[in-house]
């Protein structure tokens, strides 16, 4: 089978032709660095992705604080892990960096803060 | 009132301010002064909280607070001058500098000044779309700030007009949240955003766009009620007959940005009409000696991390330019085919210089050509070329002589 798809580590955006049978990768094209046939590789097999979000905040000087994860994580349990956030809350002060929530669903990343927020 | 004597004001603290004064303060140039209306540094970058920032300039990826709270950091580091919650509301040829805050009014006289206003979004009355006028119709960016800054959320069944970056940025942020993003209609036979914002902001969630088809009308008495879309032509004319009701209670706008040049016209700025920025030569300065621009004020650029390479570069001149001064830039940068403008639009020759441009429209394997009359200087050939993506070309100095006009144009083989 063939699918061309658009590489999305970098802002490249190099569109990759991958010729291929079930999860088995037979050829890729189209990619200007090496990154890219890894990603073609595991769109095949299993796509990963990363999610930014934002948590509630207490006393903070904004009401949330923005998230993201450590590492990508499965395609089909974005939705799952976006439940976590939003059930997710923390105290103010926060800084870049603090751990949100530790181990996300098991899946082997965090969520951590991406911004500094004071106390208000 | 007291004028303040200051080597080197900044307007604006966002991602360009930032990477200037940074650098400036490096190059050894102490008297600095940023001036941001907000309450806080880091401009546009506080609200975009997805990742993808800081590849080019770190080799990491960052969301928007992380890559601006590095360069905050080095401003705080470097114990640079910065106001914020003061807003800039006046700009004179000669450098002076009003700014208004709740502490009152202030004058600043400057050696230089540095532009770094970034750019604003168009809105529906830019585009006159016909009908209500009801709640529920809001820019991208708007829309993030209420999201991502203020905790509100806009609106639950939502529509899409434009293929601009921040409109897909949304679309995901939207459907993370629970909203259901019907589509995003695009008037342009082809995106206007980047290639990798289509794949995991639309295609990931199955969010369908539409090439050729724009809003037509809008409907709703208090909340935005749903937009009736049409197909276009190749002029861009709606189509009869090829209406189509959608209902939504949120309308999202993600077409178009435009450099914030108020104060630079007030100053006595060229602007150049393909970029609505500044005239600019190979150090950023504009038509106005010791006024320099960089950033989105000066052209809107797809990332960030252009933005700060520029504003660097800028902030080499601007050191230059106070210490010894700066040589004149008399090489004119003309443009043909399908090359819609380029940065900066006048050179000196004296050294290599790279141009910043966009085409015209999307097209593959393209070769672009500068000549310097009759003379092929340099040639680069490019696999794709799409208005959403910011190419770059440089010019060997080696090759240039004085006085003569170059001309940078698209060619087919």
């Amino acid at each position: 089978m063939n699918r061309t798809l658009t590489c999305i580590l970098c802002p490249n955006g190099c569109e990759l032709e991958i010729v291929y049978e079930g999860t088995q990768i037979q050829s890729v094209s189209g990619n200007k660095c090496p990154k890219g046939a890894g990603y073609a590789e595991q769109e095949i097999k299993n796509p990963m992705r990363n999610i930014a979000s934002s948590v509630n905040l207490e006393g903070g000087t904004m009401p949330l604080v923005s998230v993201r994860l450590t590492g990508p994580i499965p395609k089909a349990k974005i939705m799952d892990v976006m439940a976590e956030i939003r059930k997710a809350s923390v105290k103010a002060p926060v800084q870049i960096g603090d751990v949100v929530i530790a181990d996300v669903l098991g899946l082997g990343c965090d969520v951590v803060a991406t911004r500094n927020v004071g106390i208000k | 009132m007291n004028t303040i004597k200051k080597q080197v004001v900044i307007i604006g603290g966002g991602p360009g301010g930032l990477a200037a004064a940074v650098k400036l303060k490096k190059a050894g140039v102490d008297d600095i002064l940023i001036l941001e209306r907000e309450h806080e540094l880091g401009g546009i970058l506080r609200q975009c909280i997805h990742d993808g920032f800081g590849l080019t300039r770190f080799g990491e990826t960052l969301s928007g607070p992380e890559y601006a709270q590095r360069f905050i950091d080095e401003v705080e580091e470097l114990g640079i001058a910065y106001k914020t919650d003061t807003t800039v509301i006046g700009l004179t040829g000669d450098k002076k500098v009003t700014a208004v805050s709740r502490d009152g009014l202030f004058e600043y006289q400057a050696d230089a000044v540095i532009l770094t206003m970034g750019c604003r979004e168009r809105t529906r009355g830019a585009l006159s779309i016909p009908g209500e006028r009801p709640a529920g119709v809001f820019t991208a960016g708007v829309a993030q700030t209420y999201i991502n800054l203020k905790n509100k959320m806009v609106g639950r069944k939502v529509i899409i007009l434009g293929s601009g970056d921040i409109g897909m940025i949304m679309a995901r942020r939207m459907t993370l949240e629970g909203a259901k993003v019907e589509a995003v209609f695009e008037i342009q036979p082809y995106p206007s955003g980047l290639p990798r914002n289509i794949e995991q902001c639309l295609n990931d969630y199955g969010i369908p766009l539409y090439l050729s088809h724009t809003v037509t009308k809008i409907k709703g008495h208090h909340r935005l009620e749903a937009v009736e879309v049409s197909q276009v032509d190749e002029k861009l004319n709606p189509i009869p007959g090829t209406e189509k009701e959608y209902e939504c209670d949120t309308l999202i706008l993600s077409v178009g940005l435009i450099p914030e040049n108020e104060l630079s016209l007030m100053a006595g700025v060229e602007l150049d009409p393909r970029t609505k920025g500044a005239i600019v030569d190979e150090f950023c300065q504009t038509t106005v000696p010791g006024i320099f621009a960089a950033g989105n004020v000066l052209h809107v650029h797809d990332l960030v991390d252009f933005v700060s390479l520029e504003s660097e570069k800028l902030a080499d001149a601007v050191a230059k330019f106070v210490k010894e001064g700066l040589p004149q830039a008399e090489i004119g940068v003309e443009t043909a085919g399908l090359v819609g403008y380029t940065v900066p639009q006048k050179i000196t020759g004296d050294a290599d210089v790279t141009l910043s441009f966009r085409p015209r429209k999307p097209v593959r394997d393209r070769y672009v050509d500068v000549y310097q009359g009759e003379t092929l200087v340099t040639s680069k050939k490019y696999v794709k070329l799409l208005p959403a993506e910011m190419e770059k070309i440089k010019i060997p100095a080696a090759k240039l002589v004085p006085g003569v006009n170059v001309k940078v144009v698209t060619r087919d083989e």
